[in-house]
C-alpha cells in the first residue's frame, strides 16, 4: 500500500453515558461538522456515516485520501514596469517579491490583467498527506460539536455532553495521533459495561463493527433498533389473542439510545390495575419506567409491558422480576392518586384554583376559570346552530381547570385534561363537558387533531385567546427564539381551529381577541389597541408560516395576505383559490387589468366618481362594464366563489385598456382628472378585496 | 444483608478508596448535599474525599407510616470526591458489587437526570442509577455550588440505602427491612414516621414556624456580618428546614414559595463567598495534603 492509497477513517468519541434525548441530534451533528471539516481539508472521501450508544459517537468516513492533490497557486505581484528595469533586469521591488513566495526571480512570469502587465509566481504546492492533517482536524471536529448541554469533569476546561474518556482514531491501521487536554488517542475502545468490562483493541478501522460485536456492543443503532421492535413485537405475539405492543416511535429512539446491546423482555402486572384509566397506566410505564404496552387485538390495554434490558439472557428472570416490581410500586402509587382525587367531585376542586397560581400579573387559575366561563359563553352566544351546547362549554369551562388541583396531574403534568375529562365522568358531569375538558389542549402541537365538539372548539379557543391577550397585555411575548409561555403555539392553535375546525367560529380575530381583553376587566397594563395590535401582527407571522407550509407561494401568501386576515379560514380559503386561478387564462386577464390602474391610482384622492364628469365615451363604457361586474361580483364574493368573481373582474380588461388608449388620466382639467383618479380607484378597491394582485409575481415579467 | 451492615460496607468500601468517613451532621437537613462536608468542600481548588451516611429529613414526603416506600426521613449515603476520578463509575459499580450486586447480573443503567438544589444555588449533571428499573443512586457532577462554578469538578454520589437494602432483602415494604439482628426498620422508625407526619401535616405550629424562619434568618446573616461561617451555615439550614415544614403543612402559596427559596438561597450564597474568601486567606492548606497517607509528595 503506498503512502497516498485511500483507506477507511475510524474516530470514536468513548464517553460516559450520553442523555437519551441528545445522542439522535449529537450524532446528526458530528455528520455535519465532519463534512465541513472534511471539504475544508481537501481530502476526497468515500461515503460518511454516524454511528452511536449511549457509551460512544462514531464517525466513519470510507476511503479517504491519503493525500490531498496537488494544486498550482498563481499569486499577483507588482506591475511589470515596476518588476523590471527599462533593460529586462529585474529590480529590487521583483527580487522581493519572488523571496517572499519562495521563488527564484527568473521563475516570475508576467501576465496581462486589463492590459496591465504583471508579474506572478506560479507554484506547484504538493498536497498534504492525511496523516498530517487528520491529527489537527479531530480534535478540532470534537470541539466544534454544538451541544444541547455541556458540562464540565475532573480538573480539565474541556465541555462535553459527558465526559470523554476515551478516543479512538485510526486511519487504516494506523493511529491518529493527538490528544485532548490530556485524553490521547489510540486504538483502544471499551466494550460493554457488564458483558464485556474492559478494554478492546482495533486492530484497523474496517476491523471496527466486528471487534465491538464480539465485545456486545452492536454499535449501528438502526441495527439495534430494529432488533427492539422485532423483540418486543415477537414477545407480545406470545401473549395470543392477537395481542401486539404499542411500539411508539419517540420511545423506541429513546430505549434504544439506552443500551448497547438490547434485549427486549416480557412483564406482568396484576390485572387489577385496569381500573385506572388506560392513559394513566400507559403514562406510568411509558414515562416512568420507558417499557412499552401491550394492547389487545380491539386496542384495549393489557397486563403486560415490554422492557428492554442493556444486557443478553442471562439473568433475565431477576431483571424481570426487579422491573415487574418497581412498576408495581408505581401503578400502586397511580391507583392511590386515582382513589383519592375521586373522593371529591370535580366541581368541588374548582374551589382551590385560588391557590394556584396562573401568572403573577393575571391572577389565579380560579381567576382564570372564571374569565373563561365568561368568554365561552360570549363566543357560544355569537356562534348559531349548536342548539343547547352553550349550556354545556360554560359548565366545561367553569371545570376546566380543577384537574390541576388533583395529585394524578400534579405527578403526571401531562395528563391534564385526560384526567379532567375521566374525573368529569366519574362526578356524573355530561359526556360533552367531560370531552371538552379533554379537546381543550387540543391542538397540542403544530399538525395534531383539532376539537371535534362544539363544547371543546370554543373551549380551546377561548383559553389560547385568554392567554395570548393576558401575556401580551403586560408585555411578555416571544422575543427571538425564547417563547416560555408557549405563545407561538397558542396563536397555532387559534389559527388551526378558527380555519380548520368542524365547528365553524363566525367571529373573526380581531373581535374575539378584543373580547379576550375585556375579560380581564382593566387588569392588564397595556391598552386594548396596542396589544390587539401586538397580537394580530404576531398571528400574522404565525399564518405566513402556516400558509407557507401548506404549499402556497410566498407571493401568493403576501398577496393574500395584504387584502386581510382577519378571518383564517377566509385566508386559507382565498390562497386556495388564488393558487388555482393563476393556471387560468383569466388570471392575465385580471393580472393586467389590475397593473394598468393600480399605480396611478395611488394619486386618487377618492374612489367616488361622477358619471356627469366624463368626457370620453370609454369612460362611461367601463362605467356600464363596471356597475354590472361589481354586482356580479359582490354577489359571488358573498358566497365565497372568488374565482368565478375574478373572472367577471376579467372582463373588465378590454374597457380598461381601451380608456387608457383613448384619453389621458392625468388631463389638464382639474375636475376630469380627479375624476378618472377616483375611477381607477374604486377600481382598484374592486380587485383588491381577496388579495393585492400587485404582489404576485408572473414569469416572464 | 442487615440494612446497618450495607452501611457499613459502603464505609469501608469508600475507606479503602482514600475517603474520610465523616459522620452526619448534628442539624437538620433535607439532604446529604446540605451537610458542609459537601456543601463547602465542593468550593475552591482543594482536593477533598469524604463518604458518610446522612438521615434526610423531607417533612412533604410523610406517609403517616403507611407508605411502603416513602418515609419523612430516609438515609443517605454521600460520596463526594473532588476532582471527579477518571475511573469512578467503575469505582461506583464495584461499590455495588461489594454490596453483593453483581453487575452482570442485573440492568443497571444510567440514567439522565440533572440534578439541581435551588435553595442551595447548586447544580450539576448526571444520571440516576437504575438496578433493574428502580433508581438506587443519584450520580452528579457538580458543575456550580452557591452560584459559584466548580473547578475542579466534584462528583457526587448519593445511594439510597433503604431503596438498595430493600432490593437486596427482597421486602416489598421499608419498614420490614431487617435493620440489624432480629430489630427491623418499622422497629426503630415507624413511629418516628407516624409522629412527625401528624405534626408535619397538621400540628406544626405555622406562625411560630414563620418567625422562627424569620429569627433564623437574621441570625444567619448577623454571624455572617461578623465572618463566622459555619455558624451562619447553621441558621441557613434551620431557615430550610422551617421552610420544609411549612410547606408540608400547606402554608405557602406557589407565589410565596419563590420567595422563601430566594431568601435561603440568597443566604447560602453569602456563606459560599465567605468561605471561598476564607480558604484563600488561610492558603487553601488541603492542596498539601497527601490523601492516600504516607509522606507528603
Amino acid at each position: 500500500m503506498t503512502a497516498d492509497a485511500r483507506r477507511d477513517l475510524l474516530f470514536e468519541i468513548g464517553v460516559e453515558e450520553v442523555p437519551s434525548r441528545f445522542l439522535g441530534g449529537l450524532l446528526d451533528d458530528l455528520a455535519r461538522q465532519a463534512a465541513v471539516l472534511l471539504e475544508e481539508s481537501h481530502l476526497p472521501s468515500g461515503e460518511m456515516a454516524v454511528y452511536g450508544t449511549p457509551r460512544r459517537l462514531t464517525l466513519y468516513v470510507k476511503d479517504l485520501a491519503g493525500r490531498q492533490p496537488d494544486r498550482v497557486t498563481k499569486s499577483r505581484g507588482p506591475a511589470a514596469k515596476i518588476a523590471f528595469s527599462a533593460d529586462g533586469q529585474p529590480t529590487k521591488a521583483a527580487q522581493g517579491f519572488a523571496r517572499g513566495q519562495g521563488v527564484g526571480v527568473e521563475e516570475l512570469q508576467v501576465q496581462p490583467v486589463d492590459g496591465v502587465d504583471y508579474v506572478f509566481a506560479v507554484k506547484q504546492v504538493g498536497g498534504r498527506p492525511a496523516s498530517e492533517l487528520l491529527p489537527e482536524l479531530l480534535p478540532r471536529l470534537v470541539q466544534s460539536l454544538n451541544l444541547p448541554k455541556a458540562m464540565r469533569w475532573g480538573s480539565l476546561s474541556l465541555k462535553f455532553i459527558r465526559p470523554i474518556r476515551w478516543l479512538v482514531a485510526l486511519y487504516g491501521d494506523q493511529v491518529v495521533p493527538f490528544q485532548l487536554e490530556g485524553i490521547v488517542s489510540g486504538r483502544t475502545s471499551l466494550g460493554h459495561r457488564t458483558l464485556h468490562p474492559g478494554e478492546v483493541t482495533i486492530a484497523t478501522a474496517g476491523d471496527y463493527f466486528e471487534t465491538m460485536r464480539r465485545a456486545s456492543v452492536i454499535v449501528d443503532q438502526a441495527e439495534r433498533r430494529q432488533l427492539i421492535a422485532a423483540g418486543a413485537e415477537q414477545l407480545a405475539g406470545g401473549v395470543g389473542g392477537g395481542a401486539r405492543v404499542k411500539l411508539d416511535d419517540e420511545l423506541l429512539d429513546e430505549v434504544n439510545n439506552m443500551v448497547e446491546w438490547p434485549t427486549p423482555f416480557l412483564g406482568h402486572f396484576a390485572e387489577e390495575y385496569l381500573a385506572v384509566p388506560g392513559e394513566v397506566l400507559e403514562t406510568t410505564m411509558k414515562v416512568h419506567q420507558r417499557y412499552f404496552p401491550v394492547v389487545a387485538a380491539d386496542g384495549r390495554l393489557l397486563p403486560y409491558f415490554i422492557g428492554v434490558r442493556n444486557g443478553s439472557t442471562q439473568h433475565l428472570a431477576t431483571v424481570v422480576a426487579g422491573n415487574e416490581k418497581v412498576l408495581r410500586a408505581r401503578l400502586a402509587d397511580a391507583r392511590f392518586f386515582w382513589d383519592e382525587d375521586r373522593k371529591t367531585a370535580l366541581a368541588d376542586k374548582v374551589e382551590a384554583l385560588s391557590y394556584i397560581v396562573f401568572h403573577e400579573k393575571l391572577g389565579t387559575l380560579l381567576d382564570k376559570a372564571e374569565r373563561l366561563e365568561k368568554l365561552v359563553g360570549e363566543i357560544s352566544a355569537r356562534t348559531p346552530g349548536e342548539g343547547g351546547q352553550a349550556g354545556l362549554a360554560i359548565r366545561a369551562a367553569h371545570l376546566a381547570k380543577a384537574d390541576q388541583t388533583t395529585h394524578m396531574v400534579y405527578e403526571f403534568p401531562e395528563l391534564q385534561g385526560v384526567m379532567g375529562r375521566e374525573y368529569a365522568l366519574v362526578a356524573g358531569e355530561a359526556p360533552e363537558t367531560a370531552t371538552a375538558l379533554y379537546e381543550q389542549y387540543l391542538p397540542r402541537y403544530y399538525g395534531d387533531a383539532l376539537p371535534e365538539s362544539f363544547a371543546g372548539t370554543v373551549l380551546s379557543l377561548a383559553d389560547r385567546l385568554d392567554s395570548l391577550v393576558g401575556f401580551f397585555g403586560i408585555g411578555i411575548q416571544p422575543t427571538g427564539s425564547a417563547d416560555p409561555y408557549g405563545q407561538r403555539r397558542q396563536a397555532l392553535g387559534i389559527i388551526a381551529i378558527l380555519a380548520q375546525a368542524r365547528v365553524r367560529i363566525p367571529l373573526g380575530l380581531r373581535e374575539l381577541l378584543s373580547l379576550a381583553y375585556r375579560g380581564y376587566g382593566g387588569r392588564l397594563e397595556r391598552g386594548e389597541e396596542e396589544t390587539i395590535g401586538a397580537i394580530l401582527e404576531f398571528i400574522r407571522g404565525r399564518l405566513e408560516n402556516t400558509l407557507r407550509e401548506a404549499g402556497f407561494t410566498y407571493d401568493t401568501v403576501q398577496a393574500v395576505l395584504a387584502a386581510g386576515y382577519n378571518r383564517p379560514a377566509d385566508v386559507f380559503e382565498r390562497c386556495r383559490q388564488l393558487t388555482a386561478f393563476r393556471g387560468t387564462p383569466e388570471f392575465a386577464e385580471v393580472y393586467a387589468a389590475y397593473g394598468r390602474v393600480a399605480n396611478i391610482a395611488q394619486k386618487a384622492a377618492s374612489h367616488r366618481y361622477n358619471p356627469a364628469l366624463f368626457v370620453h365615451e370609454a369612460e362611461g363604457e367601463l362605467h356600464t362594464a363596471l356597475e354590472r361586474v361589481a354586482a356580479a361580483a359582490h354577489r359571488l364574493r358573498a358566497h365565497g366563489d372568488y374565482q368565478a368573481a375574478w373572472r367577471e373582474l376579467a372582463t373588465l380588461r378590454a374597457p380598461i385598456d381601451r380608456l387608457f388608449e383613448s384619453v389621458m388620466i392625468m388631463e389638464k382639467e382639474e375636475s376630469v382628472k380627479e375624476n378618472r383618479l377616483a375611477l381607477t380607484k374604486y377600481l382598484t378597491n374592486l380587485f383588491t378585496a381577496e388579495a393585492d394582485w400587485g404582489m404576485l409575481t408572473v414569469a416572464g415579467e | 444483608m442487615e440494612f446497618q451492615e450495607l452501611l457499613m460496607r459502603l464505609q469501608s468500601y469508600w475507606h479503602s478508596q482514600g475517603c474520610l468517613i465523616a459522620q452526619p451532621y448534628d442539624v437538620e437537613k433535607g439532604a446529604g448535599t446540605m451537610n458542609p462536608a459537601s456543601y463547602f468542600r465542593a468550593l475552591g481548588p482543594e482536593p477533598w474525599r469524604v463518604a458518610y451516611v446522612e438521615p434526610s429529613r423531607r417533612p412533604a414526603d410523610a406517609r403517616y407510616g403507611e407508605n411502603p416506600n416513602r418515609v419523612y426521613q430516609h438515609h443517605q449515603f454521600q460520596v463526594i470526591i473532588k476532582p471527579s476520578p477518571d475511573d469512578i463509575i467503575d469505582v461506583y459499580l464495584a461499590s455495588l458489587a461489594e454490596l453483593g450486586i453483581k453487575a452482570e447480573e442485573h440492568d443497571i443503567r444510567f440514567v439522565e437526570d440533572n440534578w439541581e438544589a435551588p435553595t442551595l444555588g447548586a447544580w450539576g449533571m448526571g444520571w440516576e442509577v437504575w438496578l433493574d428499573g428502580m433508581e438506587i443512586t443519584q450520580f452528579t457532577y457538580f458543575q456550580q455550588v452557591g452560584g459559584f462554578e466548580c473547578s475542579p469538578v466534584s462528583v457526587e454520589i448519593t445511594y439510597g440505602t433503604e431503596r438498595i437494602a430493600m432490593a437486596l432483602q427482597g421486602v416489598d415494604s421499608v419498614y420490614d427491612l431487617r435493620f440489624g439482628g432480629g430489630v427491623t426498620y418499622g422497629h426503630v422508625f415507624h413511629r418516628a414516621e407516624v409522629e412527625h407526619s401528624i405534626y408535619s401535616f397538621e400540628e406544626a405550629d405555622v406562625d411560630m414556624l414563620l418567625n422562627l424562619f424569620s429569627i433564623y434568618e437574621r441570625e444567619a446573616t448577623r454571624a455572617l456580618d461578623r465572618g463566622l461561617v459555619l455558624p451562619a451555615y447553621d441558621w441557613v439550614l434551620k431557615c430550610s428546614h422551617m421552610f420544609n415544614i411549612l410547606e408540608a403543612r400547606g402554608a405557602i402559596s406557589v407565589t410565596e414559595r419563590t420567595g422563601f427559596i430566594t431568601r435561603v438561597r440568597t443566604l447560602a450564597r453569602k456563606c459560599a463567598k465567605a468561605y471561598i474568601d476564607q480558604r484563600e486567606e488561610a492558603g487553601h492548606p488541603l492542596l498539601a495534603v497527601n490523601w492516600r497517607g504516607g509522606t507528603d509528595r
